[in-house]
């Protein structure tokens, strides 16, 4: 170990000390740190991310249920409703037909009350006038005798059998 | 993997032990190629001539104007520029001038001037006393020494291999910042220096100081581990240098007290919480721990680093010393074990440094807490 002229290495040690540190610097520490800063910063930049997302997902997926659960309440719901309804149509219906039914019935009834009122006062209307032909038949025949006469139109209207 | 590093680290063993017989040969003057050779050589040379194991590892940690490439079958020296403030100004010339002489025998005349070498040092031929011992040369009698020296030269293509490292990482980010490669091996230490370093220690102002401390903890981490590889162009001391961990100290301690707020200086020249009359005295201990407290940072990673590299030279060096055959197998177990705690020893030192810079930061820059 010889340091007898130390001012040698003093002179080159310092000066290439500096030379190299600024050519470092310039040319490798600055870009190199750069990038691996970078580098860390998209990292915990992805993992946040890659965390919001996972967040975000969960957060989709309750929703998802919660929209699914709410559909299949509201498919209940409507199905209940529909269900209903057709009970309601399908009564109203019925009752409606009930009340249209009575009504053509009343209306039967009527027509052929009136018919059968109308039936009567026709055969009413025939049976007086056979009555009267006959009467006057028989009268013509019978009323000769008087007495006879009324006997027999006694008779005849006590027959008379309405209905 | 584990098995493959074991590997590397018995080859290592292996070339350290080539390179240091090598360097024996240069420092016999000796001209072989053939590392068999010389075995052969140095231990004829050591029936002669007494082998000396301090002067080798001192040679192996020490600095030098001339690099020698010590890997097998190709050995060469490259001869650097030397670079003096003379009294007559900048002189530059080649060290191959001295003809790799350390004894001051060699005499180079350029600018107007005469030098000569002595064990690394180059002083005035005229003002220096034949033979003279290299700690005995004053600032009077040599130039001031700006050579492009081994050391300097390792330096920069450390600082070199790193950027181009570091390059690589920023190219490999893809568009969306995923680390590929090299990036996914290194990004855990920028991160961890960062996070665990900076963050932590300095609090909510770090953000300034990550770029000193990632260039801190990345050049004395490959130092010492370039250090450790046993073979030319590494295998250099540059953190075992106490040169250079003074710089890097007196570069933390600047940052410290440059970015020392209010509370930290009141806390070294007005110590609260201490009663009035000795708040001079404690006063006096804090200003004295604000230079302790660098100076140990750089006596700590010296002396972590000097010492590892003398131990595994050590043990190597005591086959030479004993020659017995014996030897090699218990120093080169030794020496294995040493390189794996060294091996844990370069991160570990990289991190103290650095983390103990992080808390002297946060020291100067933290909010009063009470």
């Amino acid at each position: 170990m010889n340091f007898f002229h130390p001012e040698t290495l003093i002179f080159w040690t310092t000066l290439f000390f500096l030379l190299f540190f600024f050519l470092f610097l310039k040319f490798a520490w600055k870009p190199i740190l750069k990038t691996i800063n970078e580098r860390e910063k998209s990292i915990e930049d992805a993992l946040a991310e890659a965390d919001k997302a996972k967040k975000e997902m969960a957060q989709l997926k309750a929703d998802n249920q919660k929209i699914l659960n709410e559909a299949r309440a509201e498919r209940d719901q409507m199905l209940k409703e529909a269900k209903e309804l057709k009970n309601q149509i399908v009564n109203k219906a019925k009752e409606e037909a009930q009340v249209e039914a009575g009504k053509e019935i009343e209306k039967a009834k009527a027509l052929i009350q009136s018919e059968k009122q109308a039936a009567v006062k026709d055969l009413k209307n025939q049976v007086s006038a056979f009555s009267l032909d006959i009467a006057k038949k028989v009268l013509k025949d019978e009323l000769k005798d008087p007495q006879t006469q009324m006997k027999h139109i006694e008779t005849l209207v006590s027959d008379i059998k309405l209905n | 993997m584990t098995n493959n590093i074991f590997k590397f680290l018995l080859l290592s063993v292996l070339f350290i032990n080539v390179g240091i017989i090598s360097a024996q040969h240069d420092a016999h003057g000796e001209t072989t190629s053939h590392n068999e050779a010389t075995v052969e050589k140095n231990e004829e040379a050591g029936h002669d001539e007494k082998f000396n194991p301090s002067d080798l590892i001192n040679h192996h940690l020490s600095d030098s104007h001339d690099y020698k490439f010590d890997i097998p079958f190709f050995e060469t020296t490259f001869y650097l520029p030397v670079i003096l403030w003379t009294d007559n100004g900048l002189t530059v010339f080649s060290s191959s001038a001295f003809k790799g002489d350390e004894h001051g025998e060699v005499v180079v005349t350029k600018n107007g001037q005469k030098f000569v070498r002595i064990h690394d040092i180059i002083a005035y031929a005229d003002k220096v006393p034949e033979h003279a011992k290299p700690e005995e040369i004053t600032l009077s009698q040599r130039p001031l020494d700006f050579s492009i020296t081994k050391n300097v030269l390792s330096m920069f293509f450390t600082f070199l291999i790193i950027l181009i490292l570091l390059m690589y990482v920023r190219k490999a980010y893809n568009k969306k910042g995923v680390p590929k490669g090299i990036a996914g091996f290194l990004e855990p230490l920028i991160v961890f220096i960062r996070d665990d370093v900076a963050k932590e220690n300095i609090g909510p102002k770090y953000q300034k100081f990550v770029p000193f401390l990632l260039t801190v903890f990345f050049f004395i981490l490959f130092s010492n581990l370039f250090g450790l590889i046993p073979f030319s162009p590494f295998g250099y001391n540059l953190t075992g240098n106490i040169v250079v961990t003074f710089v890097l100290a007196v570069i933390v301690f600047i940052i410290t007290n440059v970015n020392g707020n209010k509370s930290y200086w009141k806390h070294i020249l007005w110590p609260p919480g201490v009663p009035v009359i000795l708040k001079p005295f404690i006063a006096l201990i804090e200003v004295l721990s604000m230079f302790t407290k660098p100076f140990a940072l750089m006596i700590r990673l010296f002396a972590n680093i000097f010492a590892g590299h003398t131990i595994i030279l050590t043990f190597i060096t005591l086959i030479f010393v004993f020659k017995n055959w014996g030897v090699p197998f218990a120093s080169g177990f030794a020496t294995i074990f040493m390189y794996i705690s060294e091996l844990l020893v370069a991160f570990l030192q990289a991190y103290v440094f650095t983390l103990l810079s992080a808390i002297y930061f946060g020291m100067a820059v933290k909010e009063e807490a009470h």
